[in-house]
């Protein structure tokens, strides 16, 4: 790794952590203060871009494109929700125990699987286990019977429909089409004061580097150069002894669990949940963030959650009927002019310019230099990964 | 709304020329009594009355003449446009008024007899123009409205009794069923004679045994019973059930009402097993429409088209801008808008994705991945074009006057026309694709160039045309999925987005590139899905359907019938 590009991703952490919350407890009116909104906005963009890196793990780096990855958002968003609706307690509108749904639909106790959701470990624990579960049942059952391709994307689509289904239907006890809202505290920290939702904008970025470590480990290691292996030629690397169908369950439980973290962090500091939020769109939506940004390199994700969220909010504030027909056209030119995204294609860039600089370790990371080739490792120009069969 | 209107053109000229038309109608109408002129002025005075049950009693009394002329005044009681005026002589005389004229600050009113409703000429032999606040108008109460709404139905049901036609004759018949009492009965028999259409019988007999079951003696109740018994009537199971299960009721009555109970219920479960039959058979028929335009695309040259919902929508919306040409220009013809629009939609989509094909999608063959992206991204760019265009709301398709109703075939069974005509269509765009794809020239090229690409351009098969050709064709069949669901179904910008997720789950278990499989894959998710849904609901159903196919793709990883060849193995 050369080093100008470490200490620009230390820069770039440092400025998230630290400068971006230091910033904004500025009293108020000092000139350089960042609003209490744009640092909420950002916190809710840094949790889309945790996701937006599990995304790029399986559909960038193995080539495997889930179109459900709403639903594992909305595992771990449900799961932190119910432990904040029950915090709520006698705060509610109806001054009940249960959570206002429930008194409203006339459920008179509080459902089994409701209970142990009181604990804070215990939910902290099903934000990562509940998604990681269901993504080992349903990738194990899917990868194991070589299902690939479209197929998968089509699978994980229904995927998404039906889970939005279900989690539309008041008999769920999750509160239907209005999701859970109205939230007051987060483990006894008020959510309505400023200190609180800085605490959670830092958790948030400081879950981002974590997120974003992880990444560069997984895919760095061994495994992760499987997993490259798989998304060029699975039949090769089947044929060659190793298992794809094991390290794709690998990659989607931690993409999943990713997913899961997300939508974990999201849920406090944009105050509510709902079905509308794990349907088939907003899983869609999310694999634009990746190609917008560029798939296989760890920084084209979260450029790419970052930037299309921010294009998101301004458009819909600005001209609402023109977003979808920018979003669509963002589909449109990512995958016919921009296949490698903005990080990709300036990486590209980057290296055409500087074709003298390292030409070891340059010639190794043309297009991707994230995917871990060690300058001592660079193979020759034909093996690279970017160079697959499309 | 159309049939209504022709209903009552048609029988314009019967009010106009009784006499005539009277020997044009299959079933005449009864003649109707004329009751006694002084019975009925007195009466007329009566009704207003300033006593209520004067007034109550003078009204059920006119109604229960049966003369038709004493209709207008009941209908006036109840809208409260009866009023009285003073004549010269101190007589009074009960008048109805009609719409308000203006003419100054003064509120003018014609005045027509109460009987009859006939206007009132003036001195100059002009109808009679009277100042509303000379006259007394005469109150109406609950109870009164309450006490002639039967009375009114009463001759409504009479007129529809002799209603040419046969659905509007069946649905007075029940009607009357339902609030009749012995003067209903007499004339629910007296049409069961001269009835020809069976299913209007069936209703009479229903109706007539209802009204004994409800009114009649112990003896006729206990007949009427094992009458409603015999017919199956579904109508009549809530009556029934009531008094098998009263204990107050005669025991002879009691048993013929529990028998005809069991023999509802049975034929009750029989109806219900052939009306989901039916129902997956015509959701299946949707599935497929849609599902073989998807498949040949995708068969044919592994392409994901994300965008066949939008394809679908754009045939639903060319359905209703035909509607809207037809309406303008041949607004005699309306009703065959719909065979125009047929061909209309599946031109646009063809177009819509011939021009898809050679603008992007030509590009990116050999990967599925990236078009799947692409063509969603489409998706959205004409799904909110056609929002900007037509409006967020659902629009309005009125179906043709020939689809709607339906095809009474059994007791309690009812097929509708617009039902049968997409199981119809679908048949006809299978026949049609089969005998394409495996009989003419144009069919082998695209199975040349689905088998081996390279090979079947050596051999001089432009496969490129071949291309946008065979997509052209599948969105074609879009449009037409499109134009088939408006007869069913809401027409939104959304309209695509509910079916694609299921019609993709027809093609993944059906098998890539075989119609056989997409049929059999079809049929099998729609008539699940109706088989699921009465005990699970709508989105367990779904639910499970979704496992299902999960369960069954791991034993079939390349569905029903697995392709061998170039897709294969990707």
């Amino acid at each position: 790794m050369r080093s100008p590009e470490r200490w620009g991703l230390l820069a770039g952490a440092l400025v998230l952590v630290v400068v971006l919350p230091a910033l904004n407890a500025l009293p108020p009116g000092s000139p350089l203060r960042v609003s209490d909104f744009t640092l909420n906005l950002f916190g809710k963009f840094l949790a889309y871009a945790i996701l937006a890196l599990g995304i790029d793990l399986i559909w960038g780096y193995t080539g495997v494109l889930s179109l459900g990855h709403g639903v594992f958002f909305g595992l771990g968003a449900y799961a932190m929700g119910m432990h904040l609706m029950l915090e709520i307690g006698t705060r509610s509108v109806y001054g009940n125990v249960l959570p206002d749904f429930m008194v409203w639909n006339q459920v008179k106790e509080l459902p089994l699987f409701w209970k142990p959701f009181y604990s804070v470990p215990f939910t902290l624990l099903a934000v990562l286990v509940v998604p990681a579960l269901f993504a080992y049942v349903f990738g194990y059952l899917t990868f194991r019977s070589r299902i690939r391709g479209v197929y998968f994307s089509i699978i994980t689509q229904a995927l998404a429909l039906s889970t939005w289904l279900l989690f539309n239907r008041n008999a769920m006890n999750l509160g239907g089409t209005n999701g859970l809202s109205g939230f007051k505290s987060i483990f006894g920290w008020s959510l309505n004061s400023a200190t609180t939702q800085r605490g959670l904008y830092v958790a948030t970025a400081i879950c981002l580097c974590g997120a974003f470590l992880l990444c560069r480990w997984i895919t760095r290691s061994p495994a992760g150069r499987v997993l490259i292996a798989i998304r060029d030629s699975e039949n090769r690397v089947l044929f060659s002894g190793y298992s794809p169908a094991a390290f794709k369950v690998f990659v989607f439980v931690v993409s999943a669990m990713l997913a899961g973290v997300a939508g974990a962090l999201y849920v406090p500091q944009v105050g509510i949940i709902t079905p509308a939020k794990i349907g088939v769109l907003p899983s869609i939506e999310m694999i634009i963030w990746v190609g917008v940004g560029g798939r296989g390199t760890l920084l084209g994700p979260v450029v790419g959650a970052l930037g299309v969220n921010w294009l998101q909010s301004f458009l819909t504030t600005t001209y609402p009927d023109l977003w979808l027909l920018v979003l669509g056209g963002l589909f449109v030119a990512v995958v016919l002019f921009f296949p490698d995204g903005v990080v990709g294609t300036a990486q590209k860039l980057i290296t055409r310019l500087r074709p003298t600089i390292r030409a070891g370790a340059g010639a190794g990371t043309v297009g991707r230099p994230d995917e871990g080739r060690r300058p001592e490792e660079a193979k020759p120009q034909t093996e690279l990964p970017h160079i697959q069969a499309r | 709304m159309w049939r209504s209107l022709v209903l009552a053109l048609a029988l314009l000229p019967g009010l106009a020329a009784p006499a005539v038309a009277q020997g044009a109608r299959p079933s005449p109408a009864p003649p109707s009594p004329a009751a006694p002129a002084d019975v009925v002025a007195k009466l007329l005075g009566d009704v207003a009355s300033a006593d209520s049950a004067v007034q109550e009693a003078a009204a059920v009394a006119l109604g229960k003449t049966g003369d038709r002329k004493v209709l207008p005044l009941l209908e006036a009681l109840r809208e409260g446009s009866v009023y009285v005026r003073s004549l010269p002589g101190g007589r009074k005389e009960t008048v109805i008024v009609g719409d308000k004229v203006s003419e100054g600050d003064k509120a003018l009113v014609p005045l027509f007899t109460a009987y009859g409703r006939e206007p009132i000429a003036g001195p100059d032999g002009r109808p009679l123009l009277a100042d509303l606040a000379t006259l007394a108008e005469v109150a109406t109460g609950r109870s009164l409205r309450i006490a002639i709404r039967p009375l009114i139905d009463a001759f409504a049901g009479q007129n529809d009794l002799v209603n040419p036609d046969p659905a509007a004759r069946r649905a007075a018949a029940t009607k009357m069923a339902y609030t009749g009492d012995a003067a209903t009965l007499q004339l629910l028999e007296a049409a069961l004679t001269k009835e020809s259409d069976r299913w209007v019988h069936f209703a009479l007999e229903e109706g007539a045994a209802l009204i004994r079951l409800r009114t009649g003696d112990p003896a006729e109740r206990v007949i009427a019973a094992e009458t409603l018994g015999r017919l199956r009537s579904a109508n009549a199971m809530e009556p029934l059930y009531q008094l098998a299960g009263d204990p107050q009721a005669p025991s002879p009555l009691a048993a013929a009402a529990q028998v005809a109970v069991k023999r509802i219920e049975r034929w009750g479960l029989f109806t219900q097993a052939i009306e989901i039959a039916f129902q997956g058979l015509s959701l299946s028929s949707i599935l497929l429409l849609m599902a073989l335009g998807l498949a040949i695309v995708f068969g044919l040259m592994g392409v994901i088209n994300m965008a066949h919902g939008e394809l679908m929508a754009l045939g639903a919306y060319s359905t209703f801008l035909m509607q809207g040409w037809f309406a303008t220009y041949f607004p005699g013809h309306f009703d065959y808008y719909f065979l125009v629009a047929l061909p209309f939609s599946f031109l646009v989509s063809a177009s819509a994705g011939f021009l898809l094909e050679r603008g992007v999608i030509r590009f990116l063959y050999g990967r599925p991945l990236e078009t799947l992206l692409l063509t969603w991204g489409v998706s959205l760019m004409i799904q909110q074009g056609l929002r900007l265009w037509f409006g967020a709301a659902n629009v309005d398709v009125t179906s043709p006057r020939w689809l709607s109703g339906g095809i009474p075939v059994m007791i309690g069974v009812q097929l509708p026309y617009n039902r049968l005509f997409i199981i119809g269509l679908a048949a006809i765009s299978v026949g049609v694709m089969y005998l394409l794809l495996f009989r003419t020239d144009a069919g082998l090229r695209i199975r040349a160039v689905t088998q081996n690409r390279g090979m079947a351009a050596c051999l001089g098969v432009r496969a490129r045309w071949v291309d946008a050709g065979t997509f052209a064709l599948g969105a074609g069949l879009a449009g037409l999925a499109g134009c088939a669901i408006t007869q069913i179904g809401n027409v939104g910008p959304e309209l695509g987005q509910n079916y694609i997720v299921d019609s993709f789950m027809v093609v993944v278990t059906g098998g890539v590139g075989k119609l056989a499989g997409s049929i059999l894959a079809a049929i099998g998710i729609g008539g699940l899905n109706k088989i699921i849904e009465p005990g699970m609901g709508a989105v367990f159903g779904k639910v499970l359907i979704l496992v299902l196919v999960i369960v069954f793709i791991q034993r079939r990883p390349s569905g029903l019938f697995a392709t061998k060849g170039r897709y294969a193995e990707s």
